[in-house]
């Protein structure tokens, strides 16, 4: 995976770029958004705002169980109640081969409960109405009996012998594990750890946790019976990749199916998956022949939509005795749930964290990842995740601090010993990942400047001697101070190792440039809010030198648009970015052609100055992208093998990922009786290489370092020991208000990608991958204590406090 | 997302027709003011009335004022209008203490202080501090009107002595002078019900010893919302640290919390000794202010 | 039952279920999707309009109770072509990402500036701490109507630039 072409084009300084008539860059800046027009008076056009003649509404039926044989189901009293068109069951699924449906991990799940139920919020039936208030009522109507079964909540103990077998529908199945999974050099690390000075153990949880977008999920399928087309409006972030599935598991024809993801209201890898709603809105659809939606409810997303993590780490670092590491390793007990339905590249299936090594210096490294089944929700690859990098830099941020604390070194100063060079780039890790560019000291010191860590840390001296005095306020805050560094990988990725269901994640672009001069890009991954109809447009402008107001960016629209496995995993702009800056290269070098042409003569002859092709030495002689456009169009005469128009198509296979990465710094005070955490500052420095709207990019790292606060201090799905769930809504599932987050501080450097076409990184997921370490660790050094798990909810706290820390997964006793 | 079942809707629009369609609808009438605990419950079926009694119209009882030597609120008064109130400020600084931290500013702009005290959800706050200020609560019926100590107004939890055909038309709270009063609430996070919460009032007598207290406990199974054997045991004696200490270990000991999500009993009983000496430690300070 | 409401100005009636949800009303019957939901326990904030020009979430209020009462939505912000300066401080400052909170975050921040035209960092993020936001991190809609109450006074009369 190594890297071979230099970037097309100088990522050069924002500052740079001319501006357009409307005062946008012609290129990259800060530009505001496009898009926004319609949002701000509310004319977004999301899945629920889909009406269509004579639609119906549909409902879904769950299990109030998280275990339970499924012994009988009477929906006479809801085919009875008026305004009911259809009740569906597993049992008519299953004559129709779709009771069950294969999930992205090479398993299979169910859509409609036959046998069993594995998990409380289990789909059991749907009922399709005139409206949704109708499909409600009727859902109290349908009569099921369950036979309980005990329920496995306990990843812990999910291999215990005695525990009950999850997946009895799964042919010789005889315990609930799925697989085992390893990386790295066991043996390598047996030798360091046998020579180390110090070893430090650490038990840590990555709770279970939700993305929780503000839209939740739903469909409005449309089979028209007459000219045999399935359209499907639904919340996708990879509209192509549904499409296909759903010809390969419905046996519909794929150019028959078309898949429309309209403004998406949030998606945080929630919306990658094809959930039982999705499949069961086509159903109802083909059954009553008219339109079927179905928008779930924030229960239903909670409870039964893509979880995230769900890690239990068990981990231990080698270091000498003044503070260089030699070894990392850890295993791991992933929870999958009760199907394995994460979604990531098939020859990863624990994501991307065996990047768990970090952005460290060592060369001795090793995990093993056992997961499980049991009785919840399936999932687990969602929420920023960037396929388990969250995971991976929660743990070694974690571990990294564990170290200091125990050589009761300062945890800046340990970082900074062995953080990797500059010059040791490009640089394989012992787990084989190669990052591309970085300086990692660089960004570390700024984010210090920035908090000013040193007044910091005698703030935090002189509190701490006054509160060891006996008159001391007992009440007073205690200060913690926490970092984080982070190496994330983004852009899956280079088709030969990464495919999704056999799908690899290369993805297309074509740029359309009109007789006019205007343009229109249609990309094949789809925003949900990361502004790619602005930030697209920039990269095309940055290229061909049209102002960006004449660039069209079309999305989502799976007849309208090339294939691509779609935006997760921060890939758009490492991936589709760059598809489309090769396609603007490819369209730029064509009107070179076209304009030599124009012009009578040799493309030698010619220079660029944005926008425009001229004659070396004599500059009036040119002509601007308008005027080659319509040449292109015209009846120029061409060189032979060139065709006319200016079109260019491009399919993107990225040579590697990219690695953006970052230096966080968190204050936090912590009221010692009470336990509560207050968040004082938050400093973010964040190097996604060159930024193509820094608006943009400061926006997307804001809401990455909110979902932090989040996860560190109150978002967590429990579970009682009965396998009822105990953040089904908002009033359980908390997520962060302009209360808890700080006015965050950010800063930056800029490392180029060397192989990136415009040298650009990603940063969709950065601060969510980087943030809950740096507040964890600010609290546990308020706390002085070495680990306690998240999230920090006042008891949390005052019981870690206190020496009894609590799990946070299990029902609180 | 979740709707409720269909039921039957009447409008009020005086306490006389309220209480006629209550007792038409024979015990499976509810009145419906802000809603914002009622409709809740029905969109999840959990409360499923037959018939809803809507009195947002009732705005004659949308008030607060003082009457003689007490403060008369409404029950159809919006938080938002306890929290912004210059009367109640002057008295009791409780009240915009805890209406701070109830909800949040939507929810405010629509609840009621009647809503919220019939609903009677073992963590509203306005329930601890009504007790804490002993007020007395006004209920009407088609036979009249009568009065109960707010520390006798609530049966259980969600369970109150408002019958089937009667409407709370109104909260009564004694003013006090050389008064000083405070809110603490411990939430996992702004708008969350409280883990635990304490009110108090501390009334200073020209010595400096406690002449009054009340002591108000939220969502910690506290008989009423109180501890009166706390309170007793300041009456009379100076408020000194020791005194207020044994006080607040007396509300721990005293208060029944359950374990759930919010936090283990230990740390709820923690919890309230913590609060309990805040509240009355700050209520004793702008007590003395008001007197010195 | 037959009601009617005044939305954005206009007379609307309809004959509704009593237990037809405010957020339904405007949504399905009149076809005003601006206003989004987002929960069912009325803590997300992403369905609040305006009653009586007072911020509510709709999803806890029913249709009925609206009747005879004024009801704004963000259709119902800007006058013609000219954007609310709350509507052009989102944009300006980069306060909205996916716009599924933005309607009901904006019509809060309006009726927080009706009644008080300078509000502090802090006092805007109390007044917004029942709208729930998964994409900003709160900071550019803080922004946002900081630029609102910058540019309210001289700028109201203004067309657009969008």
């Amino acid at each position: 995976m190594t890297t071979t072409q230099p970037p097309m084009t100088d990522a050069g300084s924002a500052d740079d770029e001319p501006r357009s008539p409307a005062g946008n860059p012609i290129g990259f800046g800060r530009m505001l958004r496009k898009e926004d027009a319609r949002f701000l008076r509310g004319q977004g056009h999301y899945v629920d705002d889909v009406a269509l003649p004579g639609m119906l509404h549909g409902a879904v039926l769950r299990s109030p169980f998280a275990h339970a044989r499924v012994v009988s189901i009477d929906t006479s009293g809801a085919d009875a109640y008026p305004g009911v068109r259809a009740v569906i069951t597993g049992k008519i699924l299953e004559t129709l081969n779709l009771a069950w449906m294969p999930t992205l991990s090479g398993d299979v799940t169910a859509v409609l409960a036959t046998d069993k139920v594995r998990f409380q919020g289990q789909e059991v039936a749907f009922v399709v109405a005139e409206s949704e208030y109708i499909a409600r009522d009727a859902l109290e109507l349908i009569d099921v009996q369950y036979d309980p079964l005990p329920a496995i909540v306990d990843a812990k103990r999910a291999l215990d012998p005695q525990a009950p077998v999850i997946r009895d529908d799964l042919e010789g199945r005889t315990d609930n594990h799925i697989y085992d999974w390893e990386a790295g050099d066991a043996a390598a690390c047996d030798e360091a750890f046998a020579k180390a000075d110090v070893v430090v153990s650490e038990d840590i949880i990555y709770p279970r946790v939700h993305p929780a977008p503000m839209e939740t999920c739903g469909s409005v399928a449309n089979m028209d019976k007459v000219t045999g087309k399935l359209t499907v409006w639904t919340t996708t972030q990879a509209p192509h990749a549904h499409r296909t599935v759903y010809a390969l598991v419905a046996g519909l024809p794929e150019h028959k199916i078309q898949i429309i993801s309209p403004d998406i209201g949030g998606g945080f890898g929630n919306k990658v998956g094809i959930y039982p709603g999705y499949v069961l809105s086509i159903v109802g659809s083909i059954i009553t022949g008219a339109p079927v939606k179905w928008m779930e409810d924030r229960s239903e997303n909670l409870m039964s939509t893509s979880f995230a993590r769900d890690y239990h780490m068990h981990g231990e670092i080698a270091a000498t005795r003044e503070g260089k590491i030699l070894a990392l390793r850890v295993n791991v007990l992933a929870d999958h749930g009760a199907f394995n339905g994460v979604a990531q590249p098939t020859k990863f299936p624990a994501g991307f964290f065996h990047i768990f090594t970090g952005s460290y210096d060592y060369p001795a490294a090793h995990c093993k990842v056992t997961a499980v089944y049991t009785n919840k929700a399936l999932g687990g690859v969602a929420y920023a995740c960037s396929f388990r990098i969250t995971e991976a830099a929660y743990f070694v941020e974690r571990m990294v601090d564990c170290l200091a604390f125990e050589l009761q070194m300062d945890p800046a100063e340990l970082r900074m010993k062995n953080l990797l060079r500059p010059e040791q780039f490009p640089y394989t890790t012992p787990t084989g990942w190669v990052y591309d560019s970085g300086n990692y000291p660089r960004a570390l010191q700024e984010a210090m400047r920035i908090a000013g860590y040193e007044e910091l840390r005698k703030e935090q001296a002189d509190r701490r001697s006054a509160a060891s005095r006996p008159d001391a306020d007992p009440s007073a805050p205690l200060m913690g101070i926490g970092l984080s560094f982070f190496t994330e990988g983004v852009g899956a990725g280079p088709r030969k190792h990464m495919d999704i269901l056999g799908l690899g994640m290369a993805d297309g672009c074509e740029l359309r440039v009109h007789p006019t001069g205007k343009a229109q890009l249609r990309l094949s991954v789809q925003t949900q809010g990361q502004g790619h109809e602005t930030t697209f447009a920039q990269i095309v402008s940055h290229i061909i030198g049209i102002p960006p107001e004449d660039i069209e960016v079309l999305h989502g629209d799976t007849d309208n648009t090339p294939f691509g496995l779609g935006t997760y995993g921060s890939r758009s702009t490492p991936v589709s970015g760059a598809a489309a800056a090769v396609a603007a290269q490819r369209i730029k070098e064509k009107a070179r052609v076209v304009a030599a042409a124009a012009l009578e003569c040799s493309v030698d002859d010619l220079e660029w100055e944005h926008g425009r092709w001229f004659v070396k030495g004599d500059p009036e002689k040119g002509k601007t992208m308008a005027e080659i456009a319509m040449a292109a169009h015209s009846s120029l005469e061409l060189p032979a093998g060139v065709e006319g128009h200016l079109d260019a198509s491009v399919v993107y296979d990225p040579p590697n990922l990219t690695y953006p990465f970052g230096a966080y710094i968190c204050v936090v005070d912590v009221d010692p009786q009470t336990g509560v955490v207050k968040v004082r500052r938050f400093i973010a420095v964040d190097d996604c290489g060159p930024r193509i709207n820094p608006m943009i990019v400061e926006g997307q790292i804001h809401g990455g370092l909110a979902d932090g606060i989040g996860m560190a201090l109150m978002e967590v799905m429990a579970f009682d020991t009965e396998g009822n769930h105990l953040g089904g809504s908002f009033m359980d599932y908390l997520l962060p208000t302009s209360m808890e987050c700080p006015s965050w501080e950010l800063g930056m450097t800029v490392t180029p990608s060397p192989h990136h076409p415009i040298g650009v990184k990603g940063v969709g997921e950065s601060a969510t991958v980087g943030s809950p370490a740096a507040v964890v660790n600010a609290i546990l050094d308020a706390l002085q204590i070495r680990q306690a798990d998240m999230p920090f909810t006042p008891a949390m706290t005052w019981r870690a406090l206190q020496g009894r820390a609590m799990r946070p997964d299990l029902a609180i006793e | 997302m979740q709707v409720p079942a269909p039921f039957d809707y009447e409008r009020a629009n005086t306490v006389e027709e309220a209480i006629a369609l209550l007792d038409r609808g024979g015990g499976s009438a509810r009145l419906v003011a802000g809603g914002h605990s009622l409709l809740p419950m029905m969109k999840l079926r959990l409360a499923r009335p037959e018939t809803l009694v809507d009195i947002n119209a009732l705005t004659d009882l949308d008030y607060i004022r003082v009457e003689g030597n007490e403060i008369a609120i409404g029950a159809t008064t919006r938080h938002h209008a306890v929290l912004d109130s210059a009367v109640l400020a002057e008295h009791y600084r409780i009240f915009a203490e805890a209406e701070r931290v109830i909800a949040d500013p939507l929810v405010r702009n629509r609840g009621t202080v009647g809503g919220s005290m019939c609903q009677a959800d073992p963590a509203e706050d306005l329930s601890a501090v009504f007790s804490a200020l002993r007020a007395v609560a006004v209920i009407r019926s088609g036979s009249g009107t009568r009065s109960v100590p707010v520390r006798g107004f609530h049966v259980g939890p969600y369970e109150t002595v408002v019958g089937d055909a009667e409407i709370l038309v109104e909260v009564r709270v004694p003013i006090r002078s050389g008064t000083g009063s405070a809110y603490e609430k411990v939430e996992r996070r702004a708008g969350d019900y409280a883990v635990a919460a304490v009110g108090a009032f501390v009334q200073l007598d020209a010595a400096g010893a406690v002449a009054d207290v009340g002591i108000g406990l939220t969502a910690v199974g506290a008989e009423h919302f109180t501890c009166e054997e706390a309170e007793v045991s300041l009456r009379g004696t100076p408020p000194s640290e020791e005194a207020i200490a044994r006080a607040a270990a007396t509300c721990a000991e005293r208060c029944n919390p359950r374990a759930d999500q919010r936090g283990p009993v230990d740390y709820k009983r923690h919890l309230v000794g913590v609060l309990v000496r805040r509240a009355l430690t700050r209520s004793t300070a702008s007590a003395s202010r008001e007197v010195g | 039952m037959e009601i009617s409401v005044r939305v954005n100005g206009s007379h609307t009636e309809a004959d509704v279920e009593p237990r037809l949800l405010l957020v339904h009303y405007l949504r399905e019957t009149l076809g005003l999707t601006g206003t989004h939901w987002g929960c069912d326990t009325s803590n997300c904030g992403a369905c609040t309009v305006l009653l009586d020009g007072v911020p509510v979430k709709s999803c806890t209020v029913l249709a009925v109770m609206a009747e005879g009462h004024d009801v704004t939505t963000v259709e119902g912000l800007a006058k013609g072509d000219a954007l609310d300066p709350v509507q052009r401080g989102f944009m300006e400052e980069h306060g909205l990402q996916c716009g599924f909170c933005t309607p009901g975050m904006m019509l809060t921040a309006r009726a927080l500036l009706n009644g008080n035209a300078d509000p502090d960092e802090k006092s805007i993020r109390e007044a917004i701490s029942g709208n729930l936001c998964r994409c900003t991190g709160y900071e550019n809609i803080v922004r946002a109507v900081r630029w609102a109450v910058e540019h309210s006074a001289a700028d109201e009369t203004e067309e657009a630039a969008v």
